[in-house]
C-alpha cells in the first residue's frame, strides 16, 4: 500500500494517542490548496438559526450560498415552515459593482409582505463583505416599516471559521431574547439550546423534560418560533447541548438575565441520563422532579436493553471511525459506541479546540489517531490502517467510506433519523448495526479473498 | 389574438403573471425563492472532474468549495474532492495571489494531478485578482507542471449550466492545438451536462460507428466508479489530457444543446483557431433529436448506422404506440438546464405530452426560440427563463398538470399537488443512482419513456379505489 503524504503543515494537527506528548494546533485557518471538510462561517450560522420556523431567513449574496443550504437538513417544525423555503437576493454583476443594499431593501420589505414573518435574519455572506453594503442600516430601517426584528448576521464566509458563525448566530439571536412577557413561566423551568430537531429529537428531548415535571420555556432552535425566544429569559436555566454552537448565546444570558447554564449531550444512554440528572438536580425545592427522573431514565432503558444486547451481539469488537462537526459530539459518540461494545480506533473533528482534543485523548485507547480538521487523504490513509469497520462522519466523507468498504452512519444535520435520547440510542444501535453488518462488505476489496 | 390566446392555454385557470421574463427593471427586482440554478463554479467543477486526474481548484474562500462538493457528492455518491484557496480575511484585502500560489503547490504535491482546473468565485472575482498574472508568476521555473487551466466564473454573471460550458471552453482554448498537418482524425464530442450513463451510451455509439472520439467531458468513470482497494487520490477515467491537446487535429465536432449553439462554445472556439468544423445539434433526446446525430454519424463517418441502432430505434417506436394511450394528452412541467428542457420537450411532443411549462434559472434569451423550433405548438407552453421553483410552483397550480419532469429539487412542489414527478437531469438527492439514469439516444428516450407511462399509469392506478392489478 501506497503511503500518503500528509502536508508538512498540517502535522501538527494529528496526534497519535501513546506515541508522543499530546499538542495539536487546531483553531486555524485550513491550509491553501488543501480539500477541506470544513465549511464556512454563513454554515455556522445557517445551523443555528434554520430551524426558527417562522422567521423569514433571507441570504444576502450571489445565489450559490442559498441555493446549497435549501432545504438539506432534516429540521422538522410542528407548525409554519417558513425556514424551508431559501431566499437569496441573487446579487448580479451590477449590484456587486454599485452595491447591493437596495436590493436587500426590495427583498426584504417584498418578502415580509409576502409571508408575514415574525422576524427576519439576514445572512450577509462573502461578496457583501467585501462590497461594502451596510446591512445593518438596511435592517434597522425595515424593521421600522416593517414592525418586525430584522436582524444582520454577520456571516461572510472568509471572516473566521463556522463557530464565528455560531457566535454570529447568538449575536442575533440574543436580540430576540428579552422581548415577550414571561409572567407564565414556572419556576421550574429551562431553554433548551443547540438542539435543532433534525428528524424529531428535540421533541423526544422536550418530553422528557416535560413528564420530569420541568417546564420548557424555548427550544433554541429546534422547531423554534421567535416568541418562544423571546421570553426565553424568564427561564432558571438553560441547558446547552454539545457542539458547543450555542455556548455563546448562554453566556450572554447568564451575563444579562443572570441565567446560570450547564452543558448536556443527549446522545447516548448515559449521556442522556446524565443531561436529565444534571437538570433535576438543579431543582431541590421540587424533589419530586428528580424521583420522576429516575423513573422515566429507568423505563427508558428497560424499553430497549433487550434490543440493544441483541445489536451488541453482532457489533461487539467491530472498530469505528468518528469524524465529526464538533469535539463534543465525538465525546458522547466514543461512550455510544463502547456501550455496543465498539472500539474506536480514529477520532476527530472540525472544529475542536484545545481542551476538546484533551479529553478526547483521555478518552480514547492507546494507538487511537486523533485528528484536526482532516482532509480525505488523510482520513482514509487512517481508516485503512486502523482497518475500521464503520465511519461516522457527514455526508462529503460518505462516499470515502464506502468507496473503501467501510461502513458508515450519517451524524450530520442532514440525516433523517432521529438519534437524541433514549429511543435516539436504540436507533443509532440499529443504524450501525444494519451498516456494519451488511452482507455487501465482503466484496469490499479489503475484504476480498484473492 | 394568437398572443392572448398563448396565455389562456398554458395558464388553464386565471392568467399568470410570475415569472421573470417580466421583472426586467429595477423596479419589477424579485428576490430569489428557492433558485432553479446553481452557481457558476459548480458547473465548472463538474466539467473538470470530466478530464484525466484533473483536480478542480476554486480561487476563493473554503465554503464554496465545501458546498459544491456536498451538493455534487450527494448525487453522485462518489467523492468529489474540490480543491480551495481558503481565502482568509488578509486575502480578501491584500489580494489572493498568496493564497493561490501556496494552493497550487500545496495540490500538486497531495494530488500529483495532471491538470489543475481553476475557477474564480464571486470573492475573487469581485476583489478583482489578476489571476493570468498570478498564473504567469506561479509558472515560472515550473514549465513542467502540470497544466493550469482558469475559468472565470463569478456567479453574479451565469449559473452552473454557463459556469460548466465555460470551463470547457477554458480548457479547449488552453491546451488544444492548430494542427501542422492537413491529416485529420477522430471526432470531438461536446456532450454538455449529461448522465455518466448517457457518456458511457455515446461512446458506445461511437465505438459501432468505428470512430475515435474524444469527448469533453468524459465523466462516465471518474463520477460513477467503482470500489476501491486504497484511497486514490484521483480517481481514473476522463478525457486523456493527450486527448485534449489532439481535438484540433479532429475531423469535426458534434455539440449538443440548442442554447448552446447560439452562445460562445468549446467547439465553436475550435473551429475558429483550428478549422474543426462544429456540428451542433440538439441534446439527442427522442426520436428526431437522435436521429440528427445518427445522421450526422453517418455522414461524418461515412458509415451507415449499425445495424442494432436502427433495432433499438424501431423497438422505441413500437413502444410509444404501445404506451401511447397512457401517455396522450398529458401535460407536463419542465425545468432545469435550457438545453435539457428543449431536448425533454422535444421528446414529449413526440408522443403527445404537452410541456405547459417550460422552466429554466438560466437567462440565455434563446429559450423561447429554440422551443419553438422542437415542439408543434409554442403557443401552449408557458416559457419561463430566471425561473425560480416558488414560480414554478404559482405556475404549475394554475396549470392543471398531469407530471413533473426534473431533477429531485421539483418534489416538494410535484408532492404539494399530488403528482407524479420523473426523475431526470441534476441533482438527483433523493435517489439512488442518479448518474445512471440514461436520457440519451434511443435507449435513453426508451427509458424515459417506460418510466413517464409507468409513472402516469400507476398515478391512475393508485388514485383508483378498485385496487386494479392490471392497467
Ligand atoms: S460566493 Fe459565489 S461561488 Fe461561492 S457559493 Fe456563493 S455563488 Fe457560489
Ligand atoms: S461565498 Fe462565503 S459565505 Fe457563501 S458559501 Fe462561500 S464561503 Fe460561505
Amino acid at each position: 500500500m501506497s503511503q500518503i503524504e500528509v502536508l508538512k503543515d498540517r502535522k501538527s494537527q494529528i496526534h497519535l494517542k501513546g506515541s508522543e506528548p499530546f499538542e495539536m494546533t487546531c483553531d486555524r485557518h485550513s491550509l491553501s490548496g488543501s480539500v477541506s471538510q470544513r465549511a464556512c462561517v454563513f454554515c455556522g450560522s445557517r445551523v443555528v438559526l434554520y430551524p426558527i420556523a417562522d422567521a423569514l431567513h433571507l441570504v444576502h449574496g450571489p445565489i450559490g450560498c442559498a441555493a446549497y443550504t435549501w432545504d438539506i437538513r432534516g429540521a422538522l417544525s410542528s407548525g409554519p415552515e417558513l425556514h424551508r423555503m431559501s431566499f437569496s437576493t441573487d446579487l448580479q454583476e451590477t449590484d456587486v459593482i454599485y452595491g447591493g443594499e437596495k436590493r436587500l431593501y426590495a427583498a426584504l420589505t417584498q418578502l415580509i409582505d409576502q409571508y408575514q414573518p415574525k422576524a427576519a435574519f439576514i445572512y450577509a455572506t462573502c461578496i457583501v463583505g467585501i462590497i461594502g453594503d451596510d446591512v445593518a442600516a438596511v435592517c434597522s430601517r425595515v424593521s421600522r416599516e416593517k414592525g418586525i426584528p430584522v436582524l444582520p448576521v454577520h456571516s461572510e464566509g472568509f471572516k473566521g471559521t463556522k463557530k464565528d458563525g455560531y457566535r454570529a448566530a447568538c449575536d442575533a439571536m440574543f436580540k430576540l431574547v428579552g422581548r415577550e412577557d414571561t409572567a407564565d413561566v414556572s419556576p421550574f423551568s429551562i431553554n433548551i439550546l443547540g438542539e435543532f430537531n433534525i428528524g424529531g429529537e428535540a421533541w423526544i428531548i422536550r418530553k422528557y423534560y416535560e413528564k420530569m415535571g420541568v417546564q420548557v420555556v424555548s427550544v433554541m432552535t429546534g422547531d423554534g418560533r421567535v416568541g418562544e425566544i423571546g421570553r426565553s429569559h424568564g427561564a432558571a436555566l438553560n441547558v446547552v447541548q454539545c457542539s458547543g454552537a450555542m455556548t455563546s448565546l448562554a453566556e450572554m444570558m447568564q451575563k444579562e438575565y443572570g441565567i446560570p447554564f450547564i452543558r448536556v449531550s443527549y446522545f447516548g444512554l448515559e449521556d442522556t441520563a446524565k443531561a436529565l440528572y444534571d437538570v433535576a438536580r438543579r431543582f431541590p425545592d421540587n424533589p419530586e422532579i428528580l424521583t420522576r427522573t429516575m423513573d422515566l431514565v429507568k423505563n427508558e432503558i428497560r424499553a430497549i436493553e433487550p434490543d440493544l444486547k441483541e445489536y451488541r451481539k453482532d457489533l461487539e469488537g467491530k472498530r469505528a471511525a468518528i469524524y465529526v462537526g464538533g469535539a463534543f459530539k465525538a465525546f458522547s459518540l466514543i461512550r455510544a459506541l463502547k456501550t455496543l461494545g465498539m472500539e474506536v480506533v480514529l477520532a476527530g473533528s472540525q472544529t475542536g479546540t484545545d481542551e476538546d482534543y484533551r479529553i478526547l485523548e483521555q478518552m480514547c485507547d492507546e494507538g487511537t489517531v486523533i485528528l484536526d480538521d482532516a482532509n480525505p487523504v488523510e482520513l482514509s490513509k487512517y481508516v485503512i490502517e486502523k482497518d475500521a469497520d464503520l465511519f461516522i462522519g457527514g455526508v462529503k466523507e460518505r462516499p470515502i467510506a464506502y468507496k473503501l468498504g467501510v461502513g458508515f452512519c450519517d451524524h450530520n444535520h442532514e440525516r433523517k433519523i432521529p438519534l437524541a435520547g433514549f429511543i435516539g440510542m436504540y436507533n443509532f444501535a440499529k443504524e450501525v448495526h444494519s451498516t456494519v453488518t451488511s452482507p455487501v462488505w465482503k466484496f469490499a476489496h479489503r475484504r476480498r479473498r484473492v | 389574438m394568437k398572443r392572448a390566446d398563448a396565455k389562456t392555454t398554458a395558464a388553464a385557470a386565471a392568467p399568470v403573471t410570475k415569472g421573470k421574463e417580466k421583472k426586467k427593471g429595477k423596479e419589477n427586482y424579485r428576490p430569489t425563492r428557492n433558485a432553479c440554478k446553481l452557481c457558476a463554479p459548480l458547473g465548472a467543477a463538474l466539467a473538470f472532474k470530466g478530464f484525466s486526474k484533473t483536480i478542480p481548484f476554486l480561487h476563493g474562500s473554503q465554503g464554496c468549495a465545501t458546498y459544491i462538493r456536498r451538493y455534487l457528492i450527494s448525487h453522485y455518491r462518489e467523492p468529489v474532492d474540490i480543491a480551495a484557496s481558503n481565502f482568509s480575511e488578509e486575502a480578501a484585502i491584500f489580494g489572493g495571489q498568496k493564497s493561490l500560489l501556496l494552493g497550487l503547490e500545496n495540490v500538486c504535491r497531495q494530488y500529483r494531478p495532471e491538470m489543475i482546473g481553476l475557477a474564480t468565485t464571486c470573492l475573487s472575482e469581485t476583489i478583482g485578482d489578476n489571476v493570468p498574472m498570478f498564473l504567469k508568476e506561479y509558472r515560472k521555473g515550473r514549465e513542467d507542471g502540470p497544466p493550469v487551466v482558469h475559468v472565470s466564473t463569478p456567479s453574479y454573471r451565469g449559473t452552473h449550466a454557463e459556469g460548466f460550458h465555460e470551463a470547457v471552453r477554458a480548457v479547449v482554448e488552453s491546451l488544444a492545438t492548430a494542427p501542422e498537418t492537413p491529416s485529420r482524425e477522430g471526432i470531438n464530442l461536446f456532450p454538455g451536462m449529461v448522465s455518466p450513463a448517457d457518456i458511457r451510451h455515446l461512446k458506445e455509439i461511437f465505438k459501432d460507428f468505428e470512430t475515435e472520439v474524444t469527448i469533453l467531458p468524459d465523466i462516465s468513470e471518474t463520477l460513477d466508479g467503482h470500489l476501491w482497494s486504497e484511497y486514490i487520490r484521483m480517481p481514473e477515467g476522463g478525457t486523456p489530457i493527450q486527448k485534449i491537446r489532439g481535438s484540433g487535429r479532429a475531423r469535426a465536432s458534434i455539440e449538443f444543446g440548442r442554447v448552446l449553439s447560439g452562445q460562445k462554445s468549446a467547439g465553436k472556439s475550435l473551429e475558429e483557431r483550428a478549422r474543426v468544423q462544429c456540428f451542433s445539434l440538439g441534446l439527442p433526446i427522442g426520436v428526431s433529436e437522435s436521429d440528427r446525430l445518427f445522421q450526422t454519424l453517418s455522414e461524418l463517418t461515412g458509415h451507415r448506422v449499425p445495424e442494432r441502432y436502427n433495432a433499438q430505434r424501431e423497438r422505441l417506436l413500437d413502444a410509444y404506440v404501445d404506451g401511447h394511450k397512457y401517455v396522450s394528452g398529458a401535460r407536463a412541467i419542465l425545468y432545469g438546464e435550457e438545453d435539457l428542457v428543449i431536448g425533454l420537450a422535444a421528446f414529449l411532443s413526440e408522443i403527445g405530452i404537452t410541456p405547459v411549462l417550460c422552466a429554466s434559472g438560466s437567462k440565455s434569451g434563446l429559450l423561447k426560440e429554440k422551443l419553438s423550433q422542437v415542439t408543434p405548438d409554442i403557443s401552449k407552453i408557458q416559457v419561463e427563463e430566471g425561473a425560480d421553483f416558488s414560480d414554478i410552483e404559482e405556475i404549475a397550480a394554475q396549470s392543471a398538470p398531469d407530471i413533473f419532469i426534473g431533477s429531485s429539487k421539483g418534489y416538494r412542489i410535484a408532492r404539494a399537488l399530488n403528482l407524479p414527478l420523473v426523475r431526470a437531469g441534476f441533482p438527483i438527492h433523493d435517489r439512488i443512482g442518479g448518474p445512471r439514469i440514461i436520457h440519451l439516444g434511443y435507449q435513453g428516450a426508451q427509458a424515459l419513456f417506460d418510466r413517464i407511462a409507468n409513472a402516469l399509469i400507476e398515478k391512475r392506478q393508485s388514485d383508483s379505489k378498485v385496487g386494479y392489478g392490471y392497467m
